[in-house]
């Protein structure tokens, strides 16, 4: 147990501290070298090298030089990450072997090794972390503390102005004031939908009930997302104290934060903060010396992506099958275990405590007239940079695929990107130009979703991809409802007999009609949501499904059935670099000849077209 | 009590008169409460490989939930498993990172050389494969994993040269 002012003692020394970690200038003899633990990383080895240099340091007799690890700094192409701070020094995919001559020329020589600098897009040196341009138009406020604090030491969180804003909230405000700015901040749900937070708050704490829940939504089932995970492996304790703070505001004292099973170092990660807040008096009863009390527990998802859907979620929570309830009532009135109940997701949260701390004003400054704030993306797919952006609401996607996303690799085409996964669409080249916000998004046939934004270069086949998002769906479908249950798998079926050759006009029109009926008709966002991509690639694509169902030709060649390799005799010179390449040896040919494909050994994967230094190869 | 210390005696002795010492384990952590039924199946899960029918039984006798339901449970959940993994449980990633990057190539040579589909175990008992959905490794796309080992940046040559060197084996 720790009173408020054995708190703030902590935070002001260890602020101290932990000074060189956000000031370059910083006088200090100390140095920190921080090595990026989040799951990108550390499937590439980060924990061996945290490891290696402390070895090594210590082999060395080197005192003042710590080793920290820390949450993601964003630029995930780019991993495993060192930082050396206060000078800011950014290596880029740093391998064990590496550490030896980072300590050596770094720390003893104090020179910096070239071989491991980052390089931009542009092919310039960088230095340091604010020079990339990956980081220019970011503005990191729900990512505050990732990569600058130790996720597992509660003592750095609270340097950093943690716990801070729920002692203002203790002290000075009543649960209508707490409520009242976020209301005025405009920050709207980050799941997906955009309900606006504060009248969520509102609708909760005035539902009747003794008993009041609050849940926090980390069930990240959007393919190709990790913004919540990150959030949660870099920075758990502002999930944790936003998570009290609804308490205090709507009346509840028990919360609960649903996780993927699938991620199981952020879970690891929220159970040490839990068990570090316990043991600090900040979870528990009398909270500060105040008569609020609140417990969180974990409960673990186990892989069912319908379970994101808030009142799956709670069936979930209550250890049934994942299947959504109808609605009204909302989870607000009736929620778990028939008691009111405040759901939001990590992102949502994870604003919380900036806005109580900064004001709604400054909150509400940021952002687009009815967008407030800003938004992360987990940025992925064909883009040179991939990893996790916070930007500005109203940014266009032009700056977040080309300014910080760096293009598309390989002087490929932008073709399109997708956001909101499975329940958002794609958004074509004409609209690169649009705003990033919940309206604007949904306005061009999208939505904003979880975060997910997968970018798609000129090789991808749209139709492949609306079919690869409906089996997704049909896997997903919890089966409750008969539109989504069953028109789901209709609408893929006739998305296979098109990547198959074997459909018709007819089936263009088919997709349509089902897709309207499902939208209609399912219980909840998951269906409703279902058609969404089929829908939007059919608006902004249709000459390639009308290619598809008329020609039986697939211009990306992904459709295997329907396409067919060849090579053009005129331009082939015979090098034999694409028989090489071939996996299953299905080119003939030798010495200079021209090369030829045998049709019935080629699986159609496209590995010898990308390594033709002449073009020759196509369909 | 009694009556229950017999009942605890009894569940936690396998048929072959061995005593479980997970199952022990597992059901004194818990309280008999139907919430923790999903937290308990992860356990088992993860120390079994899968949930064997015997424990699904042993489960509803603690929590006293039907068996069906219990199934009912185990069947939703994409992470519980009725049948046991290979020695080598292959997952690749189908998430959207990973296919626009090309996994669903990884699969099917996977498929191809293994002679098996999704979620099936090859008669050796060595190799099992499964889809899974989003690892959260964007930044490596695409990636397939080997018992929990990340093989990031994958391409079927690569997996061509890890599948020899475990066959080997």
């Amino acid at each position: 147990m720790k009173t408020i002012e054995e708190i703030c003692k902590i935070r002001e020394d260890k602020r101290k501290e932990l000074d060189l970690r956000v000031n370059t200038q910083s006088d200090t003899r100390e140095k920190h070298i921080l090595v990026c633990h989040g799951t990108g990383c550390t499937s590439s080895e980060s924990p061996k090298i945290l490891e290696n240099f402390r070895k090594i340091l210590k082999e060395k007799n080197i005192e003042n030089v710590r080793v920290i690890m820390t949450g993601c700094f964003g630029l995930c192409a780019k991993g495993p990450i060192v930082i050396i701070r206060p000078e800011d020094t950014f290596y880029a995919m740093v391998k064990p072997e590496d550490c030896e001559e980072i300590i050596n020329t770094h720390i003893i020589e104090g020179k910096r090794v070239d071989r491991l600098l980052c390089k931009d897009i542009d092919g310039k040196i960088v230095q340091s972390l604010d020079e990339l341009n990956f980081y220019k138009k970011q503005k990191r406020i729900a990512l505050k503390n990732c990569g600058v604090i130790n996720p597992e030491d509660i003592d750095e969180y609270i340097a950093f102005d943690g716990y801070k804003a729920l002692e203002k909230v203790l002290k000075d405000m009543t649960p209508d004031e707490v409520i009242d700015e976020i209301k005025k901040s405009g920050l709207r749900g980050r799941g997906g939908a955009g309900f606006p937070t504060g009248n969520k708050w509102e609708l909760t704490k005035a539902a009747v009930g003794e008993q009041k829940y609050v849940v926090c939504n980390a069930d990240e089932g959007d393919p190709g997302a990790f913004m919540d995970r990150s959030i949660l492996e870099g920075d758990p304790h502002s999930v944790l104290e936003s998570m009290i703070i609804a308490g205090y505001a709507i009346g509840a004292d028990k919360g609960y934060i649903y996780v993927r099973a699938e991620y199981p170092i952020a879970v690891h990660r929220f159970q040490i903060a839990i068990d570090e807040a316990r043991e600090y008096g900040i979870l528990g009863k009398n909270i500060f010396g105040s008569s609020m009390s609140f417990d969180v527990e974990i409960r673990l998802g186990a892989g069912a992506f319908v379970c994101g859907e808030e009142t799956a979620l709670l069936e979930s929570i209550e250890g049934k099958r994942g299947q959504p309830r109808v609605k009204p009532p909302y989870p607000a009135q009736c929620g778990l275990w028939g008691k009111p109940t405040l759901i939001n997701n990590v992102e949502t949260f994870a604003n919380i405590t900036r806005i109580i701390l900064n004001g709604a004003e400054w909150y509400s400054s940021i952002g687009t007239e009815k967008s407030k704030g800003t938004k992360v993306f987990a940025l992925g797919g064909n883009v040179n940079n991939i990893g996790l952006v916070e930007v500005p609401m109203g940014t266009t996607l032009r700056e977040i695929v080309y300014d910080i996303g760096g293009g598309i690799p390989n002087r490929r085409e932008f073709k399109a990107a997708q956001t909101g996964g499975p329940s958002g669409g794609c958004i074509p080249k004409e609209h690169l130009d649009t705003p990033i916000d919940y309206e604007s998004l949904k306005e061009i046939g999208s939505m904003m979703g979880s975060g997910g934004m997968i970018i798609m270069d000129d090789t991808k086949c749209m139709v492949s991809l609306a079919k690869f998002y409906l089996e997704f769906t049909v896997s997903e479908s919890c089966g409750k409802c008969t539109p989504c249950r069953i028109g789901t798998k209709r609408m893929l079926e006739i998305l296979q007999k098109l990547c198959d050759g074997k459909g018709e006009e007819m089936d263009i029109y088919r997709l349509e009609k089902l897709a309207l009926n499902i939208q209609r008709a399912s219980i909840c966002g998951l269906g409703q949501s279902a058609p969404n991509p089929v829908i939007s690639a059919m608006k902004y694509f249709r000459e390639e499904f009308k290619e598809h169902a008329i020609d039986k030709t697939c211009r990306t060649l992904e459709c295997k059935a329907i396409s067919k390799i060849i090579i053009n005799e005129e331009k082939c010179k015979g090098c034999g670099l694409c028989q090489r390449a071939c996996p299953v040896n299905a080119i003939e040919g030798k010495d200079r000849e021209k090369r030829v494909i045998n049709q019935d050994k080629c699986i159609k994967c496209g590995t010898c077209l990308t390594n033709c230094p002449f073009k020759a190869i196509g369909n | 009590m009694d009556e229950n210390k017999e009942l605890k005696e009894k569940r936690y002795t396998c048929k072959c008169g061995k005593k479980d010492e997970f199952l022990t384990k597992l059901f004194d952590t818990y309280l008999p409460i139907k919430d923790n039924l999903i937290q308990m199946l992860n356990e088992v899960q993860e120390h079994y490989g899968y949930v064997p029918k015997d424990v699904q039984m042993e489960l509803s006798e603690f929590l006293k939930v039907p068996v069906a339901e219990i199934y009912g449970v185990v069947t939703f959940y994409s992470r519980f498993t009725l049948k046991p993994k290979g020695k080598y449980s292959i997952s690749v990633c189908l998430g959207t990172a990973c296919f626009v990057k090309g996994s669903q190539k990884i699969m099917d040579r996977l498929k191809e050389r293994l002679k098996i589909d999704e979620g099936e175990t090859t008669k050796d008992g060595k190799f099992s494969i499964e889809a899974q959905r989003c690892v959260g490794a964007c930044g490596l796309a695409p990636v397939f994993t080997i018992n929990g080992k990340v093989y990031g940046k994958a391409t079927v040559k690569m997996l061509d040269e890890v599948l020899d060197k475990l066959e080997q084996e």
